[in-house]
């Protein structure tokens, strides 16, 4: 356990500048009381931070998935070439010259294109994009030295639209905006938002239960086990946001009955401009864990409030968990009374810890590295969250309802009667269902990292890449939680089982045992002392 | 798989379709790791830092450390003295490093931050450096940014402090893997030859696990050293792209004189280096080398007929993929394709050295082939449409083209990551050679194994 006089140590460490903004940043768990913390402001510079930029955000994260969309990175080599394969954006077609995921396209800007513009070589590129792949949809992402040099991207893009009579979208997401991912994010969605959904025919769902997953970035398959058991239910996906995402499912969005939220963080703005313009409300989700799944799919089956589909739901949750409990025992039995840290990016550093729970695993640090304070207190602090210089600079989306295709999809009193009873277009946030004592850290960095570790010694830590290594030279096991070090499906009943499978392997690889020498656990000379006179 | 290339070859004069390089900073940050108690610092925007540093981790699985300035659009309008002055002061409170390895992006670069006077200004603690180099990455390739960090430490940190050079030879081993440093520095040790060599991440990026976690690991060249490689009498630069400036510079700067020779990769090469050092510093090879050397030219010999008359596509970065194109040739293996992602020139060297260079070894072993700098890998893969191959040699990225044509791969080069301990073992001299043989050879025969008929199906091959 850490207290505050504990916490102060390690902060004097600080300039005493750092000290209070990081002290702000790291709160010990207290449940009565209503605890305040700040989160999506700057990293101080010098501090190593395990965030990325806007870039990453909105053409890793967002953009990247979409498998029918050919994504151009306007700028030098470097940024196109490391968002390029390196997130696990698994995507399936059925028309493979129509899967663009393995392909990365650069203007690859040298010095010139800096000094006199770079407008040309982008245009130059979306012709030879044409000619080569002949997509449906072209995105730009701006990097950083395009904002500097005022490269009018969107108008480079409306022109091509015109020419080529395809969807060509720019998002200026040039890396110094905002103070991390999240403004990419934030950036990627409001242009998919405003262009994308909407752009299709469609007028009515046409069949039973029309949902879209909002959030779900498919790591691992996670997308592609949610996507089976909600069309087992009888449920019908229209779109999900990203993973193994399209264009040409996301352009007819707009006719889902209920948009699913899975990543709070990345896009819970995004399902309140879809309630604005169409109507359709949202309802927080996860699919991580067992009792998580089960408990979200009992509520999206009380929204739709179909007997049918709750009984279905009953049944299908009685044989997954019967099922599930069957092969638990043994992983929960290794797993169970060991601790962990859980540090991850927008929604996991929360959605994980109830997976621990249910493997008799207590997390005692959590926290995220890119959320904004809602993520962490709920929706309810959204009022008073200040916007400073930072989130001014990502441009607000205004939307109203659609003339033509808003509708209530469920009587104003039924959404009233369900608010009483499930999660729909709230999130009670991560501080909320953590324990008493546990340290809830936002943007934690490496010397923290450090000093957490070595006080905790937790039995497992869950991040990243950057951080792994650091923490497994301790002797402890490190799980990536962002690309789950290759593995997974972690999500629904069958993940929930892959996850308990590989966490219990980080317990139980023998490897672990060898870090100290043999040599180093015995005497160089070994012998008895003889009596004396002997 | 990679099903929009086509065996059409389409003139394409703007962007870059599946890039065979990467910008400047990665590999700058790449070679500060290799000075001891150096902290790397990346004056830009956070995704910077972020992205070289996740990708330096996944090719060497390594704690990779270095800080950002955390550039906000505020600082990229007024510019970021302000955000560096801060991170000089806030690493060496927090960190605790013994220099500070600065390098620019192409954000601090376009807005024209005069690195040296930001750093004038700074707060350092008494007996600690910072250097920096500019590093723009809408110029070379990540293997540019790795010279141009080297030639920084000599720079700011070579000093000719004597008349008279020592007997004692600097070694730039370039952009390879600390287990090719660790063997560069064996040949030498052989040999019987003081060294300095720098950067050496050796150490530092093949750490060991001993259940201590150490921010700055004992490897690294450390900073007297950098000073004193100012006395040596002879610097050996490894590879022209990623060594040779550096070593120009100390030229210039302490009179050592400079030789460049290929990256040690190969039989040629390795042979090449042991040459120079043993005419250099008048030592005879010891057997202990030659034994090793002898017993490269019986697996050659004993396995030629394994890999003869083969060909191959070979991609990558410049100085390795020279030395590879020569090695295979000394295999008696018929390079047919090789690419550079890297522009071909060589900063304040000759124009279209890549291209000369594999050109004139393909035309005296009689081979007819395409060679490109700057170059990428969807046009390799057109080649290889047009010309297949038997096998292709390069990074992680040609896994794709291998599978979607069914030609197998030999991972070597910059960055691998799909699979583990490459790092850790040499491809640089005989030994080197001898894993890359072994390498090559067991790609082919897993593959004749694989196709083979029942009937066909071999035990002694």
């Amino acid at each position: 356990m850490i207290d505050e006089k504990m916490l102060d140590e390690i902060l004097n460490q600080y300039p005493a500048k750092v000290k209070r903004s990081r002290k702000q940043h790291i709160l010990i768990r207290m449940p009565d009381q209503d605890q305040k913390i700040e989160a999506n402001t700057r990293t101080v510079p010098g501090i190593i931070t395990n965030r990325g930029c806007a870039f990453a955000g909105c053409k890793g994260v967002v953009l990247g998935p979409l498998k029918d969309v050919v994504n151009i990175v306007h700028g030098p080599i470097g940024c196109g070439y490391y968002a390029w394969l390196t997130r696990r954006n698994k995507g399936r077609s059925d028309d493979q010259t129509k899967n663009y995921l393995a392909y990365c396209v650069s203007t690859d800007m040298q010095e010139s294109d800096i000094v006199f513009g770079g407008e040309k070589k982008l245009v130059r590129t979306i012709d030879e994009v044409v000619d080569i792949f002949n997509p449906s949809a072209i995105t730009i992402s701006a990097t950083c030295p395009v904002g500097l040099i005022g490269d009018d991207i969107q108008a480079v893009a409306k022109r091509a639209e015109e020419k080529y009579g395809i969807s060509v979208t720019a998002y200026n997401c040039e890396g110094y905006k905002g103070v991390s991912q999240s403004a990419g994010h934030h950036i990627a969605n409001n242009g998919l938002m405003e262009h994308i959904i909407g752009r299709g025919d469609l007028e009515e769902a046409g069949q039973d239960f029309t949902i879209n997953i909002l959030g779900e970035y498919n790591i691992g398959g996670d997308g592609w086990v949610i996507n089976e058991m909600l069309e087992e239910l009888g449920y019908t996906i229209q779109a999900v946001m990203t993973g193994d995402g399209s264009f040409e499912q996301l352009k007819n969005a707009h006719i889902a009955d209920l948009n699913l939220v899975q990543c709070h963080r990345s896009i819970n703005y995004i399902a309140s401009m879809l309630e604005v313009k169409y109507g359709t409300p949202w309802l927080k989700v996860n699919f991580t864990g067992i009792r998580a799944t089960a408990n979200s799919l009992r509520q999206m089956a009380l929204y739709f409030n179909d007997p049918d589909l709750i009984q279905r739901t009953e049944a299908y949750i009685a044989r997954e968990t019967a099922r599930v409990e069957q092969l638990w025992e043994p992983y929960r039995r290794i797993c169970q009374g060991k601790t962990a840290f859980c540090y991850v990016g927008g929604s996991r550093g929360h959605h994980y810890q109830g997976l621990y729970d249910e493997l008799g695993i207590t997390t005692v640090l959590a926290g995220y590295e890119f959320a904004h304070r809602d993520d962490y207190e709920g929706r309810e602090v959204i009022p008073d969250i200040k916007s400073d210089a930072d989130s001014k600079n990502i441009p607000e989306l205004q939307v109203s309802p659609d003339p033509l295709r808003y509708r209530l999809k469920i009587p104003a009193e039924r959404m009233e009667e369900l608010r009483e009873k499930i999660s729909l277009n709230y999130y009670q946030g991560m501080i909320k269902e953590m324990n008493e004592g546990s340290i809830i850290v936002d943007d934690l960095n490496h010397y923290e990292t450090e000093e957490f570790v070595r006080i905790l010694q937790p039995d497992i830590f869950s991040s990243g890449i950057k951080d792994k290594y650091v923490v497994q030279k301790m002797g402890i096991p490190s799980k990536q939680l962002h690309n789950y070090d290759y593995s997974g499906p972690y999500a629904g009943f069958e993940g929930a089982l892959n996850f308990a499978r590989d966490i219990s392997m980080c317990f139980t690889n023998p490897s672990w045992n060898y870090i100290i020498p043999p040599w180093r656990k015995k005497p160089l000379l070994q012998g008895t002392v003889l009596k004396g006179g002997e | 798989m990679l099903d929009c290339t086509t065996e059409k070859i389409y003139e394409r004069s703007a962007g870059v379709i599946n890039p065979a390089k990467t910008c400047q900073p990665i590999g700058a940050m790449y070679a500060a790791l290799g000075i001891h108690k150096c902290l790397p610092h990346s004056h830009g925007s956070q995704g910077c830092c972020s992205y070289h540093r996740s990708h330096l981790t996944r090719h060497f699985r390594e704690p990779v450390m270095a800080s950002t300035s955390s550039f906000t659009e505020g600082a990229s309008v007024f510019g970021g003295g302000a955000n560096l002055k801060a991170a000089i002061k806030n690493v060496f409170t927090i960190y605790e490093p013994d220099i500070m390895a600065i390098h620019t992006t192409c954000l601090s670069e376009t807005i024209g931050d005069d690195i040296p006077t930001i750093i004038k200004g700074a707060e350092i603690p008494p007996g600690k450096v910072v250097i920096h180099a500019n590093t723009p990455s809408y110029q070379g390739s990540h293997v540019t940014g790795f010279s141009n960090m080297t030639r920084a430490m000599v720079a700011y940190l070579s000093v000719e402090s004597q008349p008279n050079k020592l007997e004692r030879v600097n070694i730039i081993p370039g952009f390879v893997n600390p287990g090719d440093m660790r063997e560069i520095k064996r040949l030498v040790d052989l040999m019987g030859i003081p060294f300095i060599m720098f950067p050496d991440t050796s150490g530092v990026m093949d750490a060991p696990m001993t259940g201590q976690y150490t921010m700055y690991p004992p490897g690294g060249t450390p900073i007297s050293a950098l000073r004193e490689s100012g006395d040596s009498c002879l610097t050996l630069a490894l590879g022209a792209y990623a060594s040779g400036d550096a070593a120009y510079q100390l030229e210039r700067k302490c009179r050592v004189p400079a030789v460049v020779l290929k990256t040690p990769v190969g039989i040629r090469a390795t042979d090449d280096f042991i040459l120079t050092l043993r005419s250099a510093m008048v030592r005879e090879v010891p057997y202990a080398l030659e034994e090793e050397r002898g017993q490269l030219v019986d697996i050659m010999t004993d396995l030629h007929h394994q890999f003869h008359g083969k060909k191959v596509a070979i991609f990558g970065d410049p100085d390795m993929v020279i030395a590879l194109t020569e090695m295979v040739i000394s295999l008696g293996m018929q390079p047919i394709h090789v690419l550079t992602g890297t522009p071909a020139g060589t900063i304040g060297g000759p124009q279209g050295m890549f291209e000369k260079e594999i050109r004139s070894m393909m035309d005296q072993a009689g081979i007819e082939g395409r060679v490109k700098a700057g170059g990428d890998l969807f046009e390799l893969h057109q080649w290889i449409k047009r010309d297949p191959v038997d096998l292709i040699m390069g990074t992680s990225y040609g896994k794709y083209i291998s599978r979607a044509e069914d030609i197998p791969l030999v991972r070597v080069g910059f960055p691998i990551l799909d699979r583990g301990v490459h790092s850790y073992l040499p491809f640089a001299g005989y030994k080197g050679a001898m894993r890359l043989i072994e390498m090559i050879a067991n790609a082919l025969l897993d593959r004749a194994d694989r196709d083979a008929r029942d009937e066909d199906f071999e035990l002694v091959m």
